[in-house]
């Protein structure tokens, strides 16, 4: 009779979960017709900061769902059990995570309803047409991994299929670091070193998103998670934090070393107002040392901890992105060096960006979309990691 | 030849004739409505040479002319379109004064074309560079890769648009070099309504006109000369 209860008590929550996450979704779409009516008017994008908040939403979405397979990857390619048990979940969270960021690009569009040009006119040297390629191949190639890992006749197929993603996802996050570093104008993009960088950032976040996840399907299933497994994969977030704020440091230290760069650099990291704060508080103390210490401190890096940490390097993450994407563009364009500029048209200002609540709230929609499609997903197939003896390493 | 051959022959001649008796007068109608199709060539590369010495600081009526000419409102809120916009510098070390339009600046290898995933940005034979408003989804990754910000994105709904010069909410804008009149053989709006003669528009390919002449006999510079995009728009006096 118990059971029977705690059945129902799950039943309930199943739906109060959806609904919420569907009241999410719907919000967004609100926000879409909104804007679709008005425009961009009502966002608080403009002539100067093109690019809003939805792209920090959307962009984060797409390199965690890249990163997320690393779990997988290890895998199916390294041949460890822990992770191959864990690949499915893995893979349904990187098919989640880029459908609701890519709902949130296509939708942040001044014309969305003509994304099917996009589809059918095609210039093969811009990098966003690349990734129209990347993402729908990304799809495609994820879809294929589960069919194989799912479908006990395709499981000789895994491993190929694994192997295909760890490459296809490498390129596609690269393709995403490619959008800044082609930027060769401005004076916070242009650098070989962004794609590395995110490739790297893409491990740290992909992984704490399934941490996250990960601890809520064991709760969920009123499982506990065996506390070996919970240190390997706790210290390999531990690795990857530390080595994304390396990456970070060093694609500072790089504009630094180019002359004509430190002002922007000054600007981010020194008297740019939000920004330095954003960047020295959100993201290296509360997005990557404080979750350092919660996974490493003895006496630390219990379940909760590791959850904890998990999310402050999510919101690390957006700061970071915030700090990146916006600053990035805040910080005026140098058209004429060693001149100082004034223009009706904010040259040789400090563009100002005041996010609306329609950034907000499609950005969110993002979010739902990855919400709605983990919590189904999990619910009517058995993407619960399955942890057992004979899985062979 | 059989009489039935012959008279199946005969029909299709009167068939054919009245066939051409009667598109004739559509064809006529159509091709005087298309008006005058004859395509850009690459023969010609339009391009102005920009006298810094002559603009006056203060004066705006290039910025107006293009408004007027083009359709838009003039404000200049973060979110309105600008064209042309007038750009007051100060060189830091000597403390020297100068005053300049800023535009498109038409690039041989424009960085906008480059990145726009529809080819919706795209340089014409004669080297305008334009934006097809049908074809453009609104991404704005243009406006991120153009060193020059000169692009505009359309954030609201547009009334009383010129005829000769679509524009769409949702859309991404910039300077055309008044392209609906340099096809009609006029200059652009901003070099015409100069009245420093600041502006000297012309084709850079023709080594009469006096575009060319001035450009081989003055020393002019290309903003971003470093990025090497080969712009159309020279200054002199920078």
């Amino acid at each position: 009779m118990a059971d029977l209860t705690a059945l129902r008590f799950k039943n309930r929550l199943f739906y109060v979960l959806l609904a919420a996450g569907g009241l999410v979704a719907l919000a967004g779409l609100y926000a879409v017709h909104m804007m679709e009516s008005h425009g961009h008017i009502i966002t608080g994008m403009n002539n100067q900061i093109v690019w809003g908040m939805p792209h920090v939403f959307a962009i984060f979405l797409i390199v965690a769902a890249s990163g997320v397979l690393n779990v997988a990857s290890i895998g199916s390619v390294f041949g460890k059990s822990i992770y191959k048990a864990r690949a499915p979940l893995a893979s349904l969270l990187s098919i989640a995570m880029l459908a609701g960021g890519l709902t949130v690009l296509m939708l942040d569009l001044g014309r969305p309803d003509r994304v099917i040009v996009a589809a059918t006119n095609y210039n093969p040297t811009s990098v966003f047409a690349w990734n129209v390629l990347l993402y729908s191949g990304m799809f495609t190639l994820v879809a294929l991994y589960l069919w194989t890992m799912m479908e006990r006749r395709m499981n000789p197929w895994s491993k190929p299929a694994g192997l295909a993603v760890f490459a296809w996802r490498f390129i596609l996050t690269t393709g995403t670091g490619l959008i800044f570093a082609f930027l060769t104008a401005r004076q916070a993009y242009g650098s070989a070193i962004l794609p590395p960088m995110f490739i790297v950032l893409s491990f740290a976040w992909g992984l704490a998103v399934f941490h996250v996840v990960q601890k809520v399907i064991y709760t969920w299933n009123e499982k506990t998670l065996d506390p070996a497994i919970l240190q390997r994969t706790r210290n390999l977030l531990g690795v990857f934090v530390i080595g994304a704020l390396y990456m970070v440091a060093t694609y500072h230290l790089t504009n630094l070393y180019f002359a004509h760069r430190t002002g922007f650099e000054h600007f981010i990291l020194v008297d740019g107002g939000i920004y330095p704060n954003l960047f020295w508080w959100g993201y290296v103390v509360f997005g990557n040392l404080v979750p350092l210490l919660l996974i490493y401190f003895p006496g630390l890096g219990k379940s909760t901890c590791v959850l904890v940490a998990s999310l402050l390097v999510i919101l690390g993450a957006f700061v970071l992105l915030y700090v990146f994407i916006i600053g990035g563009q805040a910080y005026p364009l140098d058209i004429f060096p060693g001149y100082q500029v004034s223009s009706t048209f904010g040259d040789g200002q400090i563009a100002i960006y005041h996010p609306s609540i329609y950034e907000f709230l499609l950005g969110f929609g993002g979010l739902a979309i990855a919400f709605i499609i983990t919590t189904v997903s999990v619910r009517v197939l058995n993407f619960m990691p399955n942890d057992k003896p004979y899985i062979p390493d | 030849m059989s009489d039935t051959d012959a008279q199946r022959r005969q029909f299709l001649k009167t068939s054919l004739g009245a066939a051409a008796v009667a598109i004739a007068p559509g064809m006529l109608l159509f091709e005087t409505a298309r008006g005058n199709t004859e395509a850009a060539s690459s023969k010609v590369r339009w391009g102005m040479l920009i006298d810094t010495a002559q603009c006056t600081q203060g004066c705006n009526d290039c910025v107006t002319a293009c408004n007027k000419e083009n359709g838009l409102s003039g404000g200049t809120a973060p979110t309105d379109s600008q064209w042309i916009r007038k750009i007051d510098l100060k060189d830091i070390s000597s403390g020297h004064e100068l005053s300049l339009p800023m535009m498109c600046q038409h690039c041989a290898e424009p960085p906008c074309v480059d990145v726009c995933p529809t080819a919706a940005s795209f340089k014409r034979a004669d080297g305008i560079v334009l934006v097809d408003r049908h074809r453009c989804i609104g991404c704005r990754y243009c406006m991120m890769a153009c060193p020059y910000k000169a692009r505009s994105f359309v954030h609201e709904p547009l009334t009383d648009q010129k005829p000769d010069v679509p524009r769409g909410k949702g859309t991404v804008e910039s300077c055309t070099l008044c392209v609906q009149r340099i096809d009609k053989g006029q200059q652009p709006a901003c070099a015409e309504a100069c009245k420093n003669k600041a502006i000297l528009f012309g084709n850079l390919n023709d080594e009469n006109s006096e575009i060319a002449k001035k450009v081989r006999s003055v020393v002019s510079v290309q903003v971003r000369a470093d990025l090497q995009l080969n712009t159309g728009i020279r200054y002199q006096g920078l």
